[in-house]
């Protein structure tokens, strides 16, 4: 369960969001500029808030009311960049190890055997990131972030630089963090069929604001209705 | 004509002894000062900033008496040292180190304060989503990621100290066997009849040092980017 009601002014850009989210997969879906990498930023504590709220699960991570505000290293939230972010100096193994390292030793940690299976990563264990594709690094990501047994995960855009082959490749993967390691995931993208695919609900945003809020099915329904009338009404004759 | 005298070879040994305490008493600092330029704001920073590039622009004698007023037996650094440790800096080889350090300290920062500016911050904040403090964050991303230029303002720093003329002779004179180095030995020679010989066989081994301090700066930071490989 998160919570997220915030009010953030950054230069011109004006931020002024609320909304509740279940567990699964949540989309921030909108327009670049309608402030989904700082509602990102925000959750991860990259950013702090002007006035707000951030409660996730049970436990609250930013209450300016209160004057409360939890450090990034210790919200045990993972962010998958949208260009990955890899330690240039470190091996991917060592990459790895870094999240597993700092996470607490708690008895349902994730192992890393499993999540190196299940990405398909076990041959790129001894190389450094520059000797990766983009679609390996990203996976290489997605196994660091898991391995640091996070809350909640985020992930801003990690398809945006890859071709649609290796999107299909890595739907399945995002899938299975949320089903085989149960991880609720708040997912930022301006794809459609990105959410089309993996979301169960959406956060429609637009110029810092939330436009609506809503299932999956529901908000496509509308948002494909809308530009279906926005092309007739610019084609009359058509 | 190139074997060296007694007073040569202690006056090289002297040089190079100096270049290295300077170079190694200038490191953490200039660390420290370049993480707070290339990451912090605090009130003053562009005057802080100024202060520490002055040795840089200052004539080297006007450092070198600076440092003879504030470290000299009657000044406030140095009658503190004395009486409370027993330290004496003025007309020593440490403080000839001193001297050499704070003139090679401006070149250091420049160098590690860029290199700590180069480094793409995310990485940073990929390593504190990850869990890691801030204290981890610096030992194990920023100070690898850092290593180029760490190593290159240490080269810079000891080129610097082997070459100090100016602000050395000025704070702890010219002594034979404990503040005469390369550089002063060469003036001495040039001010001497005869001295053209002695003069020039320094100035040789003055020119194969550096070269030496170069080539091994360029195969360390290769092997350093080699690992680091950022420019693949």
């Amino acid at each position: 369960m998160i919570e997220f009601d915030a009010h953030l002014v950054q230069g011109r850009f004006v931020l002024e969001a609320k909304f509740e989210a279940a567990a699964g997969i949540t989309a921030l879906f909108g327009p670049s500029g309608s402030g989904k990498t700082t509602i990102i930023n925000l959750i991860a504590g990259l950013t702090r808030l002007q006035s707000g709220r951030i409660v996730i699960g049970d436990r609250v991570l930013v209450d300016t009311a209160r004057g409360l505000f939890v450090p990034s290293h210790k919200r045990r939230i993972g962010l998958v960049f949208q260009d990955a972010q890899l330690f240039p100096h470190l091996t991917v193994e060592q990459n790895l190890r870094f999240g597993r390292w700092f996470a607490p030793r708690v008895s349902n940690g994730i192992a890393m055997e499993p999540v190196v299976e299940r990405l398909g990563i076990r041959s790129l264990l001894s190389r450094r990131p520059s000797r990766l594709s983009g679609g390996e690094k990203q996976r290489v990501a997605l196994a660091r972030a898991l391995l640091a047994s996070p809350r909640l995960l985020l992930m801003d855009e990690p398809l945006a630089g890859l071709d649609q082959d290796r999107k299909t490749e890595i739907f399945p993967l995002i899938e299975s963090m949320r089903d085989d390691f149960k991880i609720p995931i708040v997912y930022v993208t301006h794809a459609i069929d990105e959410v089309a695919r993996l979301a169960s609900f959406v956060v429609r945003l637009d110029a810092g604001r939330v436009v609506e809020t809503g299932s999956a099915a529901a908000i496509l329904r509308q948002t494909s209705g809308a530009r279906v009338w926005s092309a007739r009404d610019a084609f009359p004759d058509a | 004509m190139f074997e060296f005298t007694a007073n040569e070879w202690v006056a090289i040994e002297l040089s190079l002894r100096i270049a290295f305490l300077a170079t190694i008493a200038a490191l953490p600092f200039a660390v420290a000062a370049a993480y707070a330029l290339a990451r912090l704001t605090f009130p003053g920073k562009a005057i802080v900033d100024s202060v520490l590039h002055l040795p840089l622009v200052l004539p080297p004698v006007v450092t070198g008496y600076m440092l003879l007023l504030a470290f000299g037996k009657r000044g406030p650094i140095g009658a503190f040292l004395f009486d409370h440790f027993g330290i004496s800096l003025a007309f020593r080889w440490t403080g000839a180190a001193l001297a050499c350090a704070v003139m090679g300290f401006p070149l250091m920062l420049r160098a590690i304060r860029l290199s700590f500016e180069s480094i793409d911050r995310r990485l940073e904040a990929a390593a504190g989503t990850l869990g890691a403090n801030g204290r981890w964050t610096f030992l194990l991303v920023t100070l690898p990621l850092s290593l180029p230029g760490i190593l290159a303002g240490a080269i810079m720093c000891f080129a610097k100290a082997l070459g100090e003329f100016g602000a050395t002779i000025t704070f702890v004179s010219n002594i034979p066997g404990e503040t005469q180095t390369i550089a002063s030995s060469i003036y001495s020679y040039t001010q001497v009849p005869g001295g053209e010989s002695g003069a020039l066989r320094l100035t040789m081994i003055s020119i194969a040092i550096a070269l030496i301090a170069l080539v091994t700066s360029e195969f360390l930071n290769r092997r350093v980017q080699r690992r680091i490989a950022v420019f693949e």
